[in-house]
């Protein structure tokens, strides 16, 4: 073997390594991912899960070929005036699954490349960083559902307040 | 569902015996007694918008007489509370049945400039084709908000922007006499029980 394929291998080894490494201190379970189908012409639609991190990490952005900017917002309701706004990161404390839902933190696909039909998968590719600043991507496929068959899940969920 | 009945039978039976009730549609608003959500009877709030309906036509709230409005405001992009709100409107009207009929749902874009007369008709109609949207220009929408005291502001994101805004639901009686808010954290039972409150009066 000559010595430059034997520091390939070595580095590729190292890069495998660190890859596992990376895994191994910051691993992130996601559940129940979801998209909200769009109507013909509506720029943009939402994405919804939840995540458990199993050390304290925070969620840092989220993309997806579905469309050309993706954000994370925060949606806040106050006297029943509902507020949205960017956030830079969502956190996720070690054992605690956080939901990304309708009545706080979701993901917004903007700029949708297509109409999203019921059915579709839409791959969402999660961006997560530990509190060693080790980073992790996650990728989904997240089912995209009609309007109103989120409606029982939401109602069930009002019926509990 | 088989509660709600019963508590609608039993409502049905006082409205029956108490025809005292029933004076409200002399034109009267006496305040009444909801359960759940703001009685709002004694305000005088949404009487004058003249907006565009999906198929052009322009309406006003008497366009809506003999009918119970029941007044939304949003726009398609929302991504949480709008959809919730009309999906809980959709089946707010199955659980009331045949008396779902009289509720008009009607879905007042705060985002003129972005929500086409196209996407607003499909959007709503996802969720129940019996939905209208109303559309205005932007000083119609301003007043209109203003009429109803709805806040709505956009946030600008990057080069494009989300919006923020009031998200209770506005019920007339069939005069038009306002009545009822919801507010969004309400189910669809607990509207549905106060929307037959509001049958019950006119």
């Amino acid at each position: 073997m000559t010595p430059l394929l034997r520091n390939t291998a070595r580095a590729a080894f190292i890069a495998l390594l660190a890859a596992a490494g990376a895994s191994a201190s910051a691993q992130t379970r996601v559940d129940d991912a979801w998209v909200r189908t769009s109507v013909p012409g509506q720029p943009s639609s939402g994405a919804f899960m939840r995540l458990t991190a199993d050390t304290d990490s925070k969620l840092l952005s989220v993309s997806s070929p579905a469309a050309t900017d993706v954000q994370i917002h925060e949606m806040n309701m106050t006297n029943d005036v509902m507020r949205m706004g960017p956030v830079d990161s969502v956190a996720l404390p070690a054992g605690k699954t956080v939901s990304l839902d309708p009545d706080g933190y979701h993901v917004m696909l903007m700029g949708l490349v297509g109409q999203i039909k019921e059915g579709d998968q839409v791959p969402l590719t999660l961006t997560i960083e530990d509190a060693k600043g080790g980073r992790e991507t996650l990728t989904v496929k997240a089912p995209a559902r009609a309007a109103m068959d989120t409606m029982n899940m939401d109602h069930d969920h009002g019926a509990s307040h | 569902m088989n509660d709600l009945l019963t508590r609608r039978q039993v409502v049905t039976g006082m409205g029956l015996l108490g025809l005292g009730l029933l004076a409200g549609c002399d034109g009267s608003t006496t305040a009444l007694d909801f359960k759940y959500g703001k009685d709002l009877s004694n305000k005088i709030m949404g009487r004058t918008f003249k907006l565009t309906d999906t198929q052009g036509e322009v309406k006003t709230l008497s366009s809506y007489r003999g009918l119970m409005p029941m007044v939304f405001f949003g726009f398609t992009q929302c991504p949480s509370v709008c959809p919730t709100a009309l999906a809980r409107a959709a089946q707010i009207k199955k659980i009331m049945g045949e008396d779902g009929k009289t509720l008009q749902v009607i879905f007042i874009t705060v985002d003129p400039e972005r929500d086409t007369p196209q996407i607003l008709d499909a959007y709503v109609k996802q969720f129940d084709p019996g939905f209208v949207a109303l559309r205005g220009t932007l000083a119609q929408t301003e007043h209109v908000a203003k009429e109803f005291g709805v806040f709505y502001e956009k946030v600008p994101i990057g080069d494009t922007y989300t919006m923020s805004h009031t998200a209770t639901s506005f019920v007339f009686d069939s005069r038009g006499n306002l009545r009822l808010g919801l507010s969004p954290s309400l189910s669809a039972k607990q509207c549905a029980e106060d929307l037959l409150t509001v049958m019950e009066v006119c």
